[in-house]
């Protein structure tokens, strides 16, 4: 009755609907990537031909992203951003998991509560109030020792800590999913035969986890990458992709400068996605 | 007496960065937030302590009908998501075969990976009046001239479904994969019919991923801010808008402030209801990874 091989009205109804959800899904995406290849200056029909003018032609009017100096510097900041959050997150990450999967202590079930927290807490609202507090905290800091505190002023220390508030979740989730499984007899085993806890972290509990690691850095990084709403508040001159992309589509309105960059990160996010399956796939090998 | 020593020191060692992280990132700045919407200007550079932002909030009907618009129309977008994205999960889950099953999945995260704003952007594309579905219908011979489909309360209900659906099918995907199927043919032997199968069992045992699913998505949609403004243009009336309002354009950190406090307030309010009336917690729900 589950999986009846019959093809009932109602089964073939139920994979229509599905094909269905299947294109809605990717209906916005492909007209976003298609518009990116037709030379023309605006994303819309008729379809003019195809041309790859807005990724690589150096001339106004049709400027290819990879001319465009402030695209350019977005991706950049982007860049720099997503790295330090990904590798900070990685490490509060396994710190934690080793913290509530290891560690013994009062009220744990509270603190495990309040790791979760900042991932319900909406966007807009993690990147005011750290903007306010790193703003009081500036103010009090210059009105008493008389010294400019830039770093606490919006830009990119701020955005990094702004979107690592709540990505150290996450990382925090996956890697405790991937300790619980561990074997403590294996690291029982290695200290039996004489290691030192140390030697036994470095090459039987961290080489367990690296899958975790990785394939969370990655989300981290590919998380940190399209934020809008944390970041919008926090954002100083220095402004990462989202932002610049935003900025262009208030200003100037839609270009399809900005359907080729959407390319371009669909390309990179996919091959990211791409290494976090393999990553994880070797992890059932084991 | 080392050997516990050293624990200790481990232990310290691991909740430093722990509490660092909470109390420097999350709590403290929030503790600022509610002293700052708490503060009132009374002249240049002089502040006093009072309750004015949140009493202009319930004055000014504006400010909360946009809050509790914001509100319905998020909790109308989770309902949506829910019921749309159910059978999809189950059908990845339960009747996929073991191939297509990875591959739909795989499928389903795709989007996942591109950012609001290009997903956004894709929708403008299709929509607006010089977009393709009216190019199409135009060329059908449906209607005669442009159709706007932008900037409109469907347009943003159906773009804000489209960006959350992912975190409903995900968690809904991997608790439903751990069902087993035995319990679904049990209940048909048991005489059941599709329907009490789906009510009585099926519901049930995925109520967690449900109230998992719920729980992000609503908090997503509540605090969204790209997909309104750029389905809904100018009046969408979204509530983030106000709070970037207060923020950025009028420079009133502290209207701003109380306003943040609300909508976490509120999304709170929602979640922790949802929660007692599903019976379950936040720890076996959104925690649970």
């Amino acid at each position: 009755m589950l999986r009846t091989n019959r093809l009932t009205p109602f089964l073939l109804g139920y994979r229509l609907y599905v094909a269905v959800f299947f294109l809605f899904l990717a209906a916005p995406l492909v007209a976003a990537a298609a518009f990116a290849f037709n030379d023309s200056l605006f994303p819309a029909l008729p379809w003019q031909g195809f041309t790859l003018d807005w990724f690589f032609n150096p001339t106004e009017p049709k400027r290819g992203m990879f001319y465009d100096r402030r695209l350019l510097s977005g991706l950049y900041y982007s860049f720099v951003i997503a790295s330090c959050v990904a590798v900070l997150s990685v490490a509060f990450g396994t710190t934690n998991a080793f913290l509530f999967v290891r560690g013994d202590f009062p009220a744990k079930n509270f603190f495990y509560i309040l790791m979760v927290v900042p991932l319900v807490i909406p966007g807009v609202i993690l990147g005011i109030s750290i903007l306010v507090l790193a703003s009081d905290t500036a103010n009090a800091l210059e009105g008493a020792l008389g010294m400019e505190l830039s770093f606490l002023r919006p830009g990119l220390f701020l955005v990094v800590l702004g979107q690592f508030s709540f990505i150290t979740t996450i990382t925090s989730l996956v890697i405790t999913a991937r300790l619980k499984k561990f074997d403590g007899a294996l690291e029982e085993a290695a200290l039996n035969l004489g290691a030192s806890r140390l030697r036994v972290l470095a090459t039987i509990t961290l080489p367990f986890l690296r899958p975790a690691m990785i394939a969370s850095g990655i989300v981290a990084f590919l998380v940190s990458f399209e934020n809008f709403n944390t970041t919008l508040f926090l954002v100083g001159s220095d402004a990462p992709l989202t932002i610049t992309m935003y900025d262009r589509m208030a200003k100037v309105g839609s270009t399809p400068v900005l359907n080729a960059v959407s390319v371009f990160l669909m390309l990179g996010s996919g091959l990211l996605a791409l290494v976090s399956i393999l990553v994880q796939r070797d992890k059932t090998a084991r | 007496m080392l050997q516990k020593d050293f624990k200790r020191l481990v232990l310290i060692l691991l909740f430093t960065p722990f509490a660092l992280w909470i109390s420097l990132l999350i709590i403290l700045p929030h503790i600022g937030m509610i002293r700052l919407s708490l503060r009132e200007k009374v002249a240049p550079r002089v502040y006093e302590f009072g309750f004015g932002h949140y009493i202009d909030f319930l004055q000014e009907p504006i400010y909360w009908n946009t809050l509790l618009r914001t509100g319905s129309m998020s909790l109308l977008v989770t309902a949506l998501a829910l019921l749309i994205g159910f059978p999809i999960a189950y059908y990845i889950a339960k009747l996929a075969g073991n191939r297509t099953r990875g591959a739909l999945f795989l499928l389903c995260l795709v989007p996942l990976w591109v950012s609001d704003l290009i997903r956004a952007f894709g929708w403008i594309l299709l929509l607006r009046e010089t977009g393709v579905l009216s190019s199409f219908l135009q060329w059908t011979g449906v209607v005669s001239g442009p159709v706007e489909f932008l900037y409109n309360d469907v347009t943003v209900v159906v773009g804000l479904v489209y960006t959350v659906m992912l975190f409903m099918i995900v968690p809904l995907v991997s608790t439903l994969d751990g069902m087993d199927n035995a319990m679904i043919e049990a209940g048909y032997n048991l005489g059941g019919n599709g329907f009490t199968v789906l009510r009585r069992i099926i519901i049930p045992y995925a109520m967690p991923g449900i109230v998992s699913g719920c729980i992000v998505v609503f908090m997503l949609t509540a605090g969204s801010y790209l997909t309104p403004i750029l389905l809904g243009g100018k009046n969408s009336s979204w509530f983030t808008e106000q709070i970037y309002n207060q923020f950025i354009t009028r420079f009133n950190w502290e209207a701003g402030a109380a306003f943040g406090i609300l909508l976490l307030l509120f999304t709170s309010l929602v979640i922790w209801l949802g929660l007692k009336l599903s019976g379950q917690t936040l720890a076996n729900t959104v925690a649970r990874s």
